[in-house]
């Protein structure tokens, strides 16, 4: 099956060429599980999901809500012994979850990446306001009512921005992202 | 007095407002000139590059070409904004083909990037191109007695830019001692703030957000420095919920480094933005503003 490309080299192909080493370089050391901050609220720890891109374990690697956990602090990226960019092969995971649509309902993470997204070609500027939406009705009661309380803290001191802002060359600047991604019409 | 591009990112337009505030006072203070980047766009942060790596390549590009066309370099406070900032510029001279690609987008606002620039995180300014000694000749109010941690965070250290320190940095510390104040040692300086996880996984970011609290506190901090938007706000502005969480009662005041060099130069508090933070700072820093400015 020479023309058929496996699940890691499709990973592989989502990482921009000037990240690290290939992935099958993997020594499966650990270095990386060891030393990541948000590891306990992994399924997966980032050795082992390695190994399991590395074995076309197409399944597991999507089901694992390993690549949404990292918070791209890049403490992997820096210490890995084969110069693997770890962080940057969690972005290629994303990305393939995203573009598949395989990622789990229960993730906020795909869903805030595109309202984020969204938002910029819109206006080219973020607007924290316009985000929450994403995150906060999937909170529990008591977590709600804290983010409405943080806010609120926030909006009292002048640190909430009332409107977005936008950029003054958005025709441009739309037209710029349109060279890289085709886009339908705004709805 | 040398001139840089300054691009400041969304957040320092609201949220972090004092950060913007007291960038432009500090650096005007010991002779460095920041020039806003003419109708800037966002960079993408961290999350764009979940999407598509041209695209938010090309975004950065952007902001960049906008500086290269005024001939400066490149500043940025916040750690992303910086780090993408970095890697666009470096990635726009290592690869010809992705270089094709954004210049082609980039035509559609007039702009070209060759990425001949250097790129800058912000305390990178302060603590390399006027450097400690530079800033410790114009301190006016020394910070004697107060004990500072400084938060690395992430994005300025990590990935490895160019060969340097990123398990041990002391640049910070550097900067803090040279106001007169105390530079805290703690194991936790460069372990990540959460990020956006805040958001998107509220669980995992309030237990890292403890554990740097902690690590913190527990080393007789009286005020947590940091040098980019989204830490600040993590580590201060969910100290409520890391308390109501896990039963701790944390109440630690976190100021931009910038705030506090303000205050070592003798710049006015109102001026720095100090008054915007939500745990008190007037505590610990009282006894270095004059009373009539408090």
């Amino acid at each position: 099956m020479a023309d058929t490309i496996t699940f890691s080299q499709e990973i592989s192909n989502l990482m921009y060429a000037a990240h690290g080493s290939p992935l099958n370089n993997c020594i499966q050391c650990g270095t990386c599980s060891g030393t990541c901050p948000a590891v306990e609220f992994m399924d997966q720890t980032p050795r082992r999901l390695i190994g399991m891109i590395n074995a076309d374990l197409k399944e597991d690697v999507l089901d694992a809500n390993t690549s949404w956990v990292c918070a791209s602090c890049y403490h992997c990226t820096v210490r890995c012994p084969a110069k693997i960019d770890i962080a940057g092969a969690m972005y290629a995971v994303k990305r393939y979850s995203i573009w598949n649509k395989t990622y789990s309902d229960d993730l906020v993470g795909p869903v805030f990446s595109e309202t984020f997204m969204k938002t910029i070609v819109r206006s080219g500027r973020s607007y924290e306001p316009i985000l929450a939406p994403t995150y906060i009705f999937g909170f529990g009661a008591k977590e709600f009512f804290q983010e409405v309380q943080g806010a609120t803290k926030m909006m009292l001191k002048g640190r909430i921005p009332v409107l977005p802002s936008k950029i003054k060359r958005l025709k441009n600047f739309q037209s710029m992202i349109k060279h890289i991604i085709p886009m339908g019409e705004e709805e | 007095m040398k001139k840089y591009a300054y691009f400041p990112g969304c957040s320092l337009e609201k949220m972090a407002l004092s950060y913007h505030k007291s960038s432009l006072e500090t650096t005007k203070a010991l002779g460095v000139e920041l020039e806003e980047l003419d109708d800037w766009n966002c960079c993408g942060a961290t999350t764009y590059f979940h999407l598509d790596e041209i695209l938010a390549n090309t975004l950065v590009a952007r902001n960049l070409a906008i500086a290269e066309k005024e001939g400066l370099d490149f500043v940025a406070p916040c750690s992303a904004c910086y780090k993408n900032a970095y890697f666009t510029n470096t990635y726009m001279k290592e690869d010809e083909d992705l270089a094709e690609h954004i210049n082609f987008a980039l035509e559609a606002d007039d702009l070209q990037l060759e990425g001949n620039m250097t790129v800058h995180h912000l305390i990178d300014i302060f603590a390399n191109e006027i450097g400690a000694d530079g800033i410790k000749e114009k301190v006016s109010v020394p910070l004697e007695g107060l004990r500072i941690a400084p938060y690395y965070g992430c994005q300025i250290v990590r990935p490895r830019k160019n060969g340097e320190e990123v398990e041990a940095p002391e640049f910070f510390e550097e900067i803090l001692t040279a106001l007169g104040a105390e530079a805290v040692d703690y194991t936790n300086k460069t372990r990540c703030c959460g990020g956006s996880l805040l958001l998107t996984n509220r669980k995992a970011a309030l237990d890292m957000i403890r554990i740097l609290l902690y690590d913190a506190v527990q080393s007789g901090t009286d005020v947590i420095a940091t040098a980019c938007p989204l830490c600040q706000v993590n580590l201060e502005a969910y100290q409520t919920q890391v308390n109501e969480e896990f039963g701790t009662d944390f109440s630690v005041p976190v100021l931009y480094f910038t705030q506090l060099v303000g205050l070592a130069l003798g710049i006015a508090p109102k001026k720095l933005g100090i008054g915007m933070e939500l745990v008190s700072t007037l505590p610990v820093l009282s006894q270095f503003i004059a009373k009539e400015a408090r």
